[in-house]
């Protein structure tokens, strides 16, 4: 491989820039710097999760005390409650997990992990935020256009979707639908981008396993999306021309079938799980292995256990229709199949857990959101076993046991994720060190809340608690006050949780303004991102000395070594450990 | 100042000829399932034949005729790229355009014909996929035609000749969804 020369005219990227190209805010809006496109997707992301969890304080509120005038919202009717829970889904879904989790550290981490200057399509980047960017402004114009927002479910169910006349919301549930369309085909833009940059532009001497996992992470749950999300994207028009010229696909009267679109919206939902977690899981083996100082326990088994997962993820979306009128044999072939993919998750835990055995560990605030994701995934894992196999998922299904297993799988994805991402590479991005103490704080005050809240729910569910009730009151068999008093203790471990988001947000303004300067490698590190500056400049590296790769990016502690790390661009002595 | 990244080629194929491969993935599994979904009604629903049976094969067979001739032209169009000859390369295009252009006119004639004889796509839900999978597969032939024009363009300049191939293994793409079409909405009685 034969690096190519580098354009004389190019000069010193991070001193001349500056004096050509647009300026100031235009900069921002139109850069096509993969490292500025991250931040877009970061703070749109962070946006949609205030108004996300907003809405779930909102339905909380009603659940605990209903009928209650919801201070800063109002009396809630329940036509807003179906407004509220359908649109949390929807937007914590595809406008917070996967712009930060995907697209933000995607974005970010790539082309600086794999030793290149910028993605491959810089251009195509930008398009994919800013059709990003007009999915967003349709999402939340569906909110509050006559009628109301899109009440139907995230799952947006035919006939209930696909007739005005049943969901009452006709404009809402249009821009719904042509919202989360958009947001697909800018997702698809930056899933080739991804796959494109890792296959063809990597530093010369980087071979397939000495890239990062995070990496390979997230270009697998790109793939597993692209090749996911079509089906749906046909259902989508499909829906669309049920709902506004009369066409009836999802409508059994005139010949078609409302389950149908079931199996393209799973067929997309149950990878669309993976495409989440793998940037997650990949975020967190990084931390853990930092801060273990220790080498990533079997390496090329993780790759092959992540493809394994990735295929596999394509054969279990039915165990979401058990109750929808399926064939019986179908549902066994299902159950065994998503009772199969568990194996290779657990084997990743495992591979975690054993990548942290006899390591020299660091509790790190970035380290314990990672220790935590593990933790909490796994109790999300485990309940699902229960609701893949269709004989206990009958008993279940749409209970508050369901809702209770979803967050516990997502919410580690994606808060407890992204909090593991974003302390740990806030030094790389910002270039100032977090307040650990308020880091920490931080944690505690999100973590033991989360459970408080779900902990509760998956009790309720057990209980028999059906969910998308609007208010229990109106059904005196589930409104015992036991049960009352449990949902109240949810709706308190929620604003509890919410508040404390408050010291994040501080903590994050006060270390930009006044936090220590991030050296290069804070963390010692091996990974290439490390070896720049903090924050990177435009091009990440001068153009006349790009990184080259010599190796892996998980030799830690190797023995004879000085330092615990070796850093990936190092070359080794002549005759000395690793030659 | 392009990007070093734009540049490199670990693999040894042009990212250019990657990107389209996935993006054809991708494309792929759109029409697959929107085919998919059309089969397994059509398999339930054997009386979707009276409503097929009032599409009209040839005026179907010819519009696979003309998209295949403009295949073939787009195949010489990237042989005389291959040689540098962008200025052929870009007659050959110009043809593959004027086929593009036949099949869309062809289509409206057929549409047209269809519609005023009360098969609009509302009529069932045969004729909802009718409409719907030939109007996606249009828009293609529309996108592929207007990104044609412009790499003819180019090339008539013997500027980006390597997008004179990639332009073709779109339009290949495009000609192969209509042959899933053509037999699975005309020929199927």
């Amino acid at each position: 491989m034969v690096e190519p020369a580098v354009d004389l005219t190019h000069g010193h990227p991070h001193e001349d820039h500056a004096h050509h190209g647009p300026q100031g805010i235009m900069k921002y809006l139109w850069s096509t710097d993969h490292k500025v496109i991250a931040m877009q997707y970061m703070f749109t992301g962070m946006f949609m999760a205030l108004i996300g969890g907003f809405m779930a304080y909102v339905f909380r509120m009603q659940l605990a005390f209903p009928g209650m005038n919801v201070p800063g919202f109002g009396m809630v009717s329940p036509g807003e409650y179906n407004a509220l829970v359908t649109n949390h889904g929807t937007i914590m879904i595809f406008w917070v997990a996967m712009p930060v989790l995907l697209a933000a550290f995607g974005n970010y981490l790539i082309p600086l992990m794999v030793g290149a200057d910028d993605m491959v399509f810089p251009k195509v980047n930008r398009l994919s935020y800013q059709i990003f960017f007009l999915s967003t402004v349709v999402i939340l114009a569906s909110l509050v256009v006559e009628g109301g927002g899109f009440a139907g479910a995230w799952t947006a169910y035919p006939p209930l979707s696909a007739d005005e006349t049943y969901n009452l919301t006709p404009l809402g549930s249009t821009l719904w639908l042509v919202g989360v369309g958009l947001e697909f085909v800018a997702f698809l833009l930056g899933g080739i981008n991804f796959i494109t940059t890792l296959m063809n532009s990597r530093a010369p001497g980087m071979r397939a396993f000495d890239v990062p996992i995070v990496v390979w992470m997230i270009v697998v749950a790109s793939i597993l999306f692209m090749l996911s999300v079509g089906p749906l994207l046909a259902g989508a028009i499909m829906l669309l021309f049920d709902q506004t010229i009369g066409t009836g696909f999802f409508n059994p009267a005139t010949g078609g079938d409302p389950i149908l679109w079931q199996h393209l919206f799973w067929f997309f939902g149950h990878p669309e799980v993976y495409v989440v977690l793998l940037p997650a899981m990949g975020v967190v083996i990084e931390i853990i292995t930092t801060f273990a100082r220790k080498k990533v326990f079997a390496y090329r088994t993780v790759i092959f256990t992540v493809v394994a997962i990735g295929v596999l993820s394509f054969f279990v979306w039915a165990h979401h229709q058990f109750i929808a009128g399926i064939d019986p044999r179908m549902a066994n072939i299902f159950t065994i199949t998503t009772l199969l993919i568990s194996v290779p998750m657990a084997e990743l835990c495992f591979v975690y857990i054993a990548t942290l055995y006899r390591g020299s560990i660091t509790l790190s605030t970035p380290m314990l959101w990672a220790l935590a994701f593990v933790a909490e995934f796994l109790i999300g894992g485990v309940t699902g076993i229960f609701l893949g196999a269709a004989g206990a998922d009958v008993y279940f299904h749409d209970t508050y046991f369901v809702l209770a297993h979803f967050h516990y799988t997502f919410f580690p994805i994606a808060i407890i994720g992204t909090f593991a991402a974003f302390t740990y590479w806030f030094p790389k991005m910002f270039g100032k060190m977090m307040d650990e103490r308020l880091g920490k704080w931080h944690f505690w005050l999100t973590i033991i809340p989360f459970n408080m809240i779900f902990i509760p729910l998956f009790v309720l569910g057990m209980g028999g608690q059906h969910r998308r009730i609007y208010n229990y009151e109106h059904f005196p068999e589930l409104a015992i006050p036991w049960f009352q008093d449990m949902r109240q203790l949810a709706t308190y471990s929620l604003l509890i949780m919410l508040g404390a988001q408050f010291i994040f947000f501080y903590n994050c303004f006060k270390s930009w303004r006044s936090g220590a300067r991030a050296s290069r490698n804070p963390w010692k590190a091996n990974s290439l991102e490390w070896t720049t500056e903090s924050p990177p400049p435009h091009g990440n590296w001068h153009p006349d000395d790009m990184p080259v790769v010599y190796r892996g990016p998980y030799e830690y502690s190797v023995p004879d070594r000085e330092d615990d790390y070796w850093p990936q661009n190092e070359p080794a002595l002549k005759g000395g450990p690793g030659e | 100042m392009r990007p070093i990244a734009t540049t490199r080629a670990a693999t040894g194929i042009a990212t250019g000829k990657l990107a389209v491969w996935w993006v054809l993935a991708s494309e792929v599994v759109i029409f697959g399932g929107l085919l998919a979904s059309y089969v397994m009604h059509r398999l339930g629903h054997p009386e979707w034949a009276d409503a097929a049976i009032h599409t009209d094969v040839r005026i179907g067979a010819f519009n696979t005729f003309v998209l295949l001739s403009s295949s073939l032209t787009a195949v010489l169009a990237h042989q005389a790229a291959e040689r540098g000859d962008g200025k052929k390369a870009a007659r050959y295009l110009y043809w593959t355009i004027f086929g593009a252009v036949t099949f869309l006119g062809v289509k409206t004639f057929e549409w047209y014909t269809e519609i005023t004889h009360g098969y609009t796509i509302t009529s069932n839900t045969f004729w909802s996929f009718y409409y719907s999978a030939a109007g996606l597969h249009a828009l293609h032939v529309i996108a592929g035609a207007v990104i044609m024009a412009i790499v003819a363009r180019d090339a008539a300049r013997n500027r980006q000749l390597h997008r004179v191939e990639l332009i073709g293994i779109y339009w290949h793409f495009v000609d192969i969804v209509w042959i899933f079409l053509f037999p699975l909405l005309y020929i199927a009685k």
